[in-house]
């Protein structure tokens, strides 16, 4: 094998509770974004226009959809005959297997996997992020401060910097300290959860990790604290432009709703940085001339005959005449029957609300309730909500 | 599944009706539908029936053509065994005229049939598009123990007056077709062949040979209507829709009727889906001010002007107050602020600037040529 200067490594595995119905089925990666995504289209697609072409991916949590999904990786170009995509799933040694017990972990059970390619760095990716970045400018970077490790930070308002691990820079952005979801953060720059890493290094790092007892096996929890305490050249590297955890349904809705803006901070048309995926093979869709459509998304394949506002419909969606569908996420092949009311709400895959359902809509409490909820009512795969049925705000219907 | 039948598209289709649109590309690389080319619905009918070794038969320009098929990955047709064949053409220039001389081409290109390991052949055009399974064609050929079976639609003489370029023939009533015409000016024959075209292997390659040598030229002529009382030809009713793109007025007809539901459901789920090649475009974006009604959008076009009966292709940009009516945009089309266009067929990379009016009528629409700026 031809050795490659960069190899990325996808951590894929979580299982992304907090998406509840939406990871009910699905690892946190594969979760649908933005009208015809899916999460991992984003890193994949950074890789592959950043020039990196190989690729392994760390699944563990319900990995099916996310390995049929990426197949050998030719929607984002990464089929090669040197390198490529690579789905990592745990396996079985001599003396037993092991899940992956942490992200740390993960990386250091593919010791065999990054060695075959003999890299100079490796770069340690979430599959759970919404941003572009062109992580060549960050080995750039990364070599020309001769850093052992460099993270990617992103400037947060300082009023949320206590839900990030923080990292605390020297004037030349050198990090001396990170702390991880800070009470009283001493500085307002995020990591990414995006590393570039000198191998021999982490390498070391990892494998002396490996037999501590008291790590949980974590990037941020216990390798970038133990490289620090080493004294190793840890350097930040500062983002600027739109990057986003989608790890809780409000914070997936909402990054869904950024992308509807007229200008969105997300340019998912810049042909000069497309993200890849998959295509389901859909012919245009069709509007039809009772139906209106204003600040939306609307992707192949659906057939629209009702209103749509504020929205993001996915392959193959139905909205039937007389239907309302305001500030909502419709998952592919779903159907919103006629006359059917959607508010703020997530429609899972091929899931039906029959003619004349209200879902969303208001209630007394709401007033109350929408201080401590995000006031999204959330419909899981396959579901059918049956006509004239009227579910409230902050409702999750799932199947048992 | 046909598993023991290879495709042959043949693509010596007269393109002379089609004005500025056929200028840098043979009739089957016609963009159609949105995201589509003419070529897509035969290869996907092929494939969606089980064949897997097809050839197509270029002719003329084919570099638009092989831009769009490459490897027939997106029809998994990228095979180790068979797959897809792009068989070259000899011949320069436009195909023109009712008998193009495409027999040449066939023959030139006789060893991949000869090679070939199936047992059946089933040729098509391009330009009738529709969903079609060719499983019961393929029954109905077995059952009858015909030596070529042809696909055909009922039209009333009336009706293919308003085609161009029709093969019509007559069947007796247990099917077998008695008399055909090429180009009629007024046909006596109710049955529009549809191209299509099922016949042994080893048949067709006898037959290629038999007409080249006896100086045989055209295809349909020479080797299938020369033979009407040799052979046991047969007619093999569809009864699905049909949308025969043979003139630049029934394309435009055609690409409007997509935008009848049925229609649009017919033809692109009847019998499986339509394949393509992908562009990796964004879902298309309605921004505050867009009003659309009765149209057809595809991936990657960005929306904030009127849009009422019309087809955009992928990448398409109606900016603000732009009014688009009963037109086709290709791809990567920009209508520019308050520029007007109505009954009006956009090829490719075409912009219109701000503020311009473009008018044609229904009956003759406006083409405007690849790249042009307005």
């Amino acid at each position: 094998m031809r050795s490659k200067e960069c190899v990325a490594m996808i951590l894929a595995g979580g299982q992304g509770s907090r998406l509840g119905a939406l990871t009910k089925k699905l690892a946190k990666p594969a979760v649908p974004f933005g009208g015809k995504y899916r999460i991992i289209d984003f890193p994949l697609s950074n890789c592959y226009n950043s020039g990196i072409n190989t690729v392994g991916v760390l699944t563990q949590y319900q990995p099916l959809a996310l390995h049929s999904y990426i197949g050998i990786g030719s929607a984002w170009d990464l089929d090669r005959r040197e390198g490529g995509v690579y789905v990592l799933p745990p396996y079985v040694r001599e003396k037993g297997g092991e899940w992956y017990k942490g992200t740390a972990d993960a990386i250091f059970q593919n010791i065999n996997f990054i060695e075959m390619f003999n890299p100079e760095y490796v770069l340690i990716l979430s599959g759970d992020h919404i941003y572009k970045m062109d992580y060549s400018f960050m080995l750039d970077k990364h070599k020309a401060s001769q850093a052992d490790a460099t993270i990617a930070v992103i400037e947060v308002p300082w009023e949320e910097a206590s839900r990030f691990g923080i990292m605390n820079t020297s004037e030349d952005d050198r990090i001396i300290e990170f702390e991880e979801k800070p009470k009283k953060p001493k500085n307002n720059l995020a990591s990414m959860g995006v590393y570039v890493f000198s191998w021999p290094v982490l390498r070391s790092y990892l494998t002396g990790d490996a037999i501590s007892d008291i790590s949980s096996h974590d990037f941020g929890k216990d390798i970038i604290p133990q490289m620090l305490a080493g004294n190793e050249r840890l350097c930040a590297y500062r983002f600027a432009g739109y990057w986003k955890d989608v790890g809780t349904v409000e914070s997936f809705w909402e990054a869904n709703m950024d992308l509807l803006s007229d200008e969105p901070a997300l340019d998912l048309y810049d042909p000069d940085w497309r993200i890849y995926s998959v295509s389901p093979t859909q012919p245009p869709h069709v509007i039809a001339n009772t139906a209106r459509v204003v600040c939306s998304m609307v992707s192949e394949g659906c057939q629209v005959f009702g209103q749509v506002e504020n929205s993001v419909l996915f392959p193959g969606v139905y909205i039937g005449e007389g239907a309302k569908v305001k500030d909502s996420i419709v998952m592919p092949y779903a159907s919103i029957g006629a006359n059917a009311i959607v508010n703020k709400a997530i429609i899972g895959r091929k899931s039906s609300v029959e003619f004349g359902a209200q879902l969303g809509v208001n209630d007394q409490l709401e007033q109350e309730a929408s201080r401590w909820f995000s006031g999204i009512t959330l419909i899981g795969e396959n579901l059918t909500v049956t006509s004239e049925t009227k579910i409230k705000r902050n409702a999750l219907l799932t199947r048992l | 599944m046909l598993k023991n039948v290879m495709g042959l598209i043949n693509l010596h289709e007269s393109h002379e009706s089609f004005r500025e649109i056929t200028k840098h590309r043979p009739l089957a690389a016609i963009p159609f539908a949105g995201r589509y080319r003419l070529i897509d619905f035969v290869l996907s009918n092929f494939i969606n029936s089980g064949i897997t070794n097809v050839g197509i038969l270029s002719a003329g320009n084919s570099r638009a053509l092989s831009d769009h098929i490459r490897s027939g990955k997106e029809w998994d047709l990228a095979r180790k065994r068979d797959g897809l064949f792009l068989l070259p053409s000899w011949q320069t220039g436009a195909v023109q005229g009712s008998f193009p001389s495409d027999l040449t081409d066939f023959f030139s290109n006789l060893d991949y049939i000869k090679s070939s390991r199936q047992r059946f052949a089933l040729l098509s055009g391009s330009r009738a598009v529709c969903n079609i399974n060719y499983e019961a064609a393929y029954y109905y050929h077995l059952e009858k123990k015909a030596d070529i079976t042809v696909l055909y639609k009922e039209y009333t003489s009336a009706e293919a007056k308003s085609l161009s370029g029709v093969t019509m023939f007559k069947t007796a009533g247990d099917g077998r077709v008695v008399d055909m015409e090429i180009c009629p000016v007024n046909t006596h024959s109710s049955k529009l062949s549809l191209e299509m075209y099922l016949m042994d292997r080893h048949l067709l390659v006898d037959l290629i040979d038999a007409s080249v040598s006896r100086g045989g030229t055209n295809f349909a002529r020479d080797c299938i209507m020369k033979n009407i009382e040799n052979l046991k030809i047969y007619g093999f009713p569809f009864n699905g829709y049909l949308a025969r793109i043979d003139s630049l007025q029934n394309y435009f007809n055609h690409s409007m009727k997509l935008l009848t539901p049925e229609i649009w459901q017919e033809i692109f789920f009847a019998n499986g889906s339509i394949y393509t090649k992908v562009k990796d475009e964004a879902p298309a974006k309605y921004q505050r001010d867009a009003v659309v009604t009765s149209s057809l959008v595809a991936n990657g076009s960005v929306i904030a002007g009127n849009v009422e009966n019309s087809i955009l292709f992928r990448g398409v940009k109606v900016h603000k107050d732009a009014r688009v009516s009963n037109s086709i945009v290709m791809q990567k089309g920009e209508i520019g602020p308050g520029a007007v266009i109505e009954n009006v067929i956009f090829d490719k990379d075409v912009k219109i600037t701000a503020g311009k009016k473009l008018k044609g009528e229904l009956n003759h629409p406006i083409v405007i040529e690849k790249g042009t700026v307005i």
